[in-house]
Formats: structure tokens, sequence, C-alpha cells
């Protein structure tokens, strides 16, 4: 009996009632992250009559989502490409730029010993945990001491400076890197640029990929930042951009009765395009986002 | 093979394998993120430190001139009082919430591994990708009952429009859905890896004695991914405190009336950007991260996580 039972998967077995109600708490939630994304797809495809009107889950027509795509363009003559090239332009230099430092700088604290190493680390460590809400007022300060204000560099560089990226390279390339190998590229008389370049480079690709994903999807959808650092029409970003059309246009009050092309459907739409890079990324990566081994310990 | 290469290595190298000698290759690979560190990490903290004192005229800080009149101002505000109720109501629907949910999704997932949970674990994550201010436009249709597919329940709960969905008592409620939905997704995955990494002898010896799927998911699952839980309440805190965003496109959306400093990171920017008093908006921060650093200090003690 004892021995039969051991064999068998341990989470086979669910007992009926605890059955009924993981379908029903799993049902519920899946609702409640579904129904409002099929919700906003479908959206752009109705006039904001068509709204209030049509049954919320609804579908449209294309036509109409051509017209919400031209309604969209409408606002400010197209203002809504210049917000997306800039976002795109502003999370992928900090990204480049991200990437490369941490894992220059990693790899250089995991594999040499320098003055201040220590220093360094301990300083990564500390600043990794600083709120964005306690540094974003003295870095507008020096932004605006410097000149920077309005410009792409008082977003990028911040959203490039990536402690958190720092150390998990760091981690990656005291773990994963034989020191035999380096000791052999020495002894071969590479350089520590080259050794850095065909043997830490390539060897570190599952955690360049990690750190690009982590940099991205947090740099693309933020707020406060670029909120802070722009209001110039002509540097501002997706985010920032979207909030500035909701405030002008009215567009998503029931009660106010806009002149504008710009309303609800635009709007969704634009919250849309806004989403769609990081969940391209996500779909792409889900392998490994929901088994968890991006973010925790996995036998799977 | 690997002890092979340890034995050579131990032979040939110093110490962790780093090689000495090489300090100025070192620090010159450094070189471009210490610059980083030092302009945008170690730069405003220190900074944001001596604005605390400091007295702005059109702009220009004047050092040492305020001595405590920041904190008194900021103390004195009587909107202080007011963000800082909205605050204290909004961390304790959004953080027992969020606790609670995150953990049973991931153990009722978890009990079985069949492929339709798997996509329910993709389905909860990929909403994520709202987060910021799509998942803030988002909500506001989803809590208007002239459009939204949830209007049903929203009327049955009597409310005629989104005026009273978003009445600012609702905020704390809506601002935890909110930011359930585009962030739990991630707490799920970080979940299930915990419980991924619970031996499989463990469970089977569990099993053996006869428990449940029910008794082994709360009593052998629940207590060993302890530690992320803990992780989880303290960058929840620390995260829900600087709430932003979700006010400000709300206030923006002009949909339903809305105090126009709800939170405190909104206070704080008023006091900086509208005001010029960029010293009382700093001690509005450092307040925040007080906030944060306690609960972090509390609940690591009171959960005793270092001991286990």
């Amino acid at each position: 009996m004892m021995k039969r039972r051991t064999k068998r998967n341990p989470v086979e077995q669910i007992e009926l009632p605890t059955r009924i109600f993981r379908w029903i708490v799993l049902a519920m939630f899946a609702a409640f992250w579904v129904i409002p994304v099929v919700w906003l797809l479908l959206a752009p495809t109705k006039t904001d009559n068509e709204l209030l009107q049509k049954a919320p889950l609804s579908f449209g027509s294309f036509s109409t989502l051509v017209d919400t795509w031209n309604n969209l363009l409408w606002f400010n003559d197209g203002a809504i490409l210049g917000w997306t090239f800039r976002s795109i332009a502003y999370a992928v230099s900090a990204l480049v730029i991200a990437v490369l430092t941490a894992l220059l700088a990693g790899y250089a604290l995991a594999t040499a010993e320098f003055p201040g190493r220590r220093l360094i680390l301990g300083l990564t460590l500390t600043t990794m945990i600083l709120p964005v809400s306690a540094t974003v007022l003295p870095l507008f300060l020096g932004m605006n001491a410097a000149g920077l204000l309005n410009t792409p560099l008082s977003v990028i560089l911040p959203m490039a400076f990536f402690p958190f990226g720092v150390y998990l390279a760091y981690i990656y390339f005291r773990r994963s890197l034989p020191p035999s190998l380096l000791e052999a590229a020495a002894i071969d008389g590479a350089s520590s640029w080259t050794t850095f370049w065909r043997i830490g480079v390539p060897l570190a690709k599952p955690v360049i990929g990690l750190l690009a994903f982590m940099n991205f999807t947090v740099n693309w959808n933020r707020f406060f930042l670029p909120f802070v650092m722009l209001n110039d029409p002509d540097t501002i970003n997706l985010p920032v951009g979207l909030n500035a059309m909701v405030r002008s246009t009215s567009a998503l009050r029931p009660t106010f009765l806009g002149t504008t092309p710009v309303k609800r459907p635009e709007v969704a739409l634009a919250a849309l395009i806004l989403a769609i890079p990081v969940a391209i990324v996500f779909i792409a990566s889900q392998r490994y986002l929901i088994s968890g081994s991006l973010t925790g310990s996995t036998k799977e | 093979m690997t002890t092979l290469r340890r034995d050579r290595t131990s032979a040939t190298s110093t110490s962790h394998g780093r090689r000495r000698g090489e300090g100025a290759q070192g620090l010159l690979f450094t070189l471009p993120y210490l610059i980083l560190l030092l302009l945008f990490g170690v730069f405003p903290a220190a900074y944001a430190v001596l604005i605390l004192f400091a007295e702005f005229n059109q702009g220009t800080p004047d050092f040492f001139a305020a001595g405590l009149e920041n904190f008194r101002v900021a103390f004195r505000d009587f909107r202080i009082r007011e963000v800082s109720v909205n605050l204290a109501k909004y961390l304790m629907v959004s953080v027992p919430f969020g606790l609670i949910s995150v953990t049973l999704l991931a153990l009722l997932l978890h009990m079985r591994k069949s492929r339709g949970a798997a996509t329910l674990r993709t389905l909860f994550f990929v909403p994520g990708a709202l987060a910021g201010v799509p998942a803030v436009l988002l909500t506001i249709f989803m809590f208007d009952p002239n459009l939204s597919p949830f209007a049903p329940i929203l009327t049955a709960l009597g409310n005629e429009s989104v005026v009273n969905t978003l009445a600012e008592p609702n905020l704390p409620t809506v601002f935890t859905l909110l930011s359930f939905f585009a962030g739990a997704g991630a707490w799920i995955a970080i979940f299930y890896g915990g419980l991924n990494s619970i031996p499989n002898e463990l469970m089977e010896a569990a099993v053996a004695d006869g428990a449940s799927a029910w008794q082994l998911a709360w009593h052998l699952k629940r207590p060993l991914i302890k530690p992320y839980i803990v992780y989880m309440l303290v960058i929840v805190i620390a995260t829900n405190v600087q709430l932003f965003a979700e006010p400000e496109v709300l206030k923006a959306a002009a949909v339903a009336p809305i105090n126009p400093t709800w939170s405190p990171n909104q206070l704080g920017f008023n006091f900086a950007f509208q005001i010029g008093l960029f010293g009382v908006a700093a001690v509005i921060s450092l307040a925040m991260l007080a906030v944060g650093l306690v609960a972090a200090a509390v609940v690591l003690r009171f959960t005793n996580i270092f001991q286990s």
C-alpha cells in the first residue's frame, strides 16, 4: 500500500471539494484578467457610440478600426508617431548602455582585483534599493543645472543606470566563468579585452537576455521619470504623451461634449500601442517566465 | 572534468580566480558603470539629503539656509494628513489582498501540473504588459457601468455611473485591483518557481502519510515558500508607497472628481513643481522612503526570516 502510493506523482490526487474550489477560484481570476484585455482589444473596432450601445465584448468592424487609427493620428498632427518613436529610441538606447556597462562592470568585478572594488559593490547594492520617488527630485535639479531638461539624455541616462543588472552579471560571471579558462587565455597572451569579448560575452548569453528583458520591461512603461523630466511636445514619449492627450481632449469624460475626434476608442487604441512591445517580449519569453526560472530556482 | 579543472586552477591562480596585477584594467572596465553610479546613484542620494535643509529661490538652492523649516512646512500642511490617510487605506487593502490572492493562486495552480494550469499562468502574466498608464486607462473603462463588461456587477452594487464607481472612498479598492491586475502575474510566477524547488521526496513523504492536496498546499508548501511571501511583502509595501501614475492619470482623465494631490508622491510633486518648494518635497520623499524601510524592518523582525 505504502509503496504503491509513493510511486505516484505526489500532487496527482485532489479531493472533490478542493477540486471544485480550485476551479471556481481559478476561473474567477481568469475572468478578472482576460475580460478586460479582450474588451481593450475589441474597443478600437467600435465607435464611441457603439461602445455604449453594443455588447461590451462584441466586435465592431475593420473599417471602424481604420477610422479610429486615423482619428488618433489627427491629434496634434500625428503626435503619437513621434511619441512612439521616442519611446523606442529612449528605451533601446538605455537598454544598450545598461547591458554593456553592466556586462563590463560585472565581468571586471568578478574577475579582477582592483582598488575600490568592494566599495563599488557596496554602493551598487545600496543604490539598488533606492526608490525612484527619492531620487527623481535631485535628478531633476541636477539635470536642470546641467541644462539637460527636456532632452533625451535626461531620461536615457537615469534609465541606463542599472545596478541590479551589474549585480546579476557579477554573480553570473563569478559562478560560471571557470578561472582556468581565464588563466589559459592569459597564458596564450590574450588581452583582458579579448578575453572578455571572446570568452566572457559568449558565455554570458543567457544573462544578457535576462538583463535586456528586465531593463526594457521596467523602462518602457515608466511614467514618473519622463513625466518630471520632459514637458516639451517634441521630446515627450508615449506614456507622457498619452496622459497629455487624455487631459487635453477630455476623451474620457462622460458628460463632456467634445468636438475632437479623439474619444474612448482612440484612447483604447493608444493604450494598446503602448502595451504591445512588452506584451510581445512577455509572450516570446513566456516559457522562461511562467516556470519561474527567471525569477526563482526550478527543477523543471 | 570539473574537479580536474579545479585542481589545475588551484595550482596556478590566486584565490577565487581573480587575477592580480590587472587593477588598472579592472577599473577601466568598470569605469562606464562607475560614472553612471556616481551621477545617478550616489549623487541623487547625497543631494537629496542636502535639499532637506536648503531654501529655494526661483529654483536656485541656498544650502543649509532653511534649517528645519522644510520639515515644519511639510508636517504642518493640511494635506499631509489627507495623503497619509489615503495611503494607509490603500496599503491596508492592497497588501493583504495581494499577498493572500497570490499565495492562494500559486498554491492552487501548483496542485496539478497540467497544460491548463500552464496556460492560466500565462494568462495571469501577460496583462502585466499593460502596467502603468494603459492599466489606469483600462481601469477607468472597466469601472464605467455604461460600457464595462462588468456592468452587471457594478450596477448590482448600486453604481449608476463612473462618478459613483470612481468616487474617492472607492479609490483604495480601485487602485488595489489595478496594481493587482498589472503586477500579480509576475509574483505568481516567482512563487511558482519557489514551489517548484521543493524537493519531490518531501511531498512524496507527505502523501504517503495520507496528506490531502489541500493539507499538502497549506501545511507543507506554504511554509516552505515563506521567504518568497516575506520578500513580496517588503517589495509591495515599498512600491505601493510610491503610488503616482494611477491617481495622476485619473486626475488627467477627469472622469470623476479626485483630490489633485491624492497620494504622498503627488503632494511632493506639487510642492516641487507647482510651488517650487523642493526642500519640502524632499522631506516627503524621505518620509515615504522611511515608511518603506520601517515596514521592511518590522516585517523582517516579525517573521524571523533570517533565523530559520
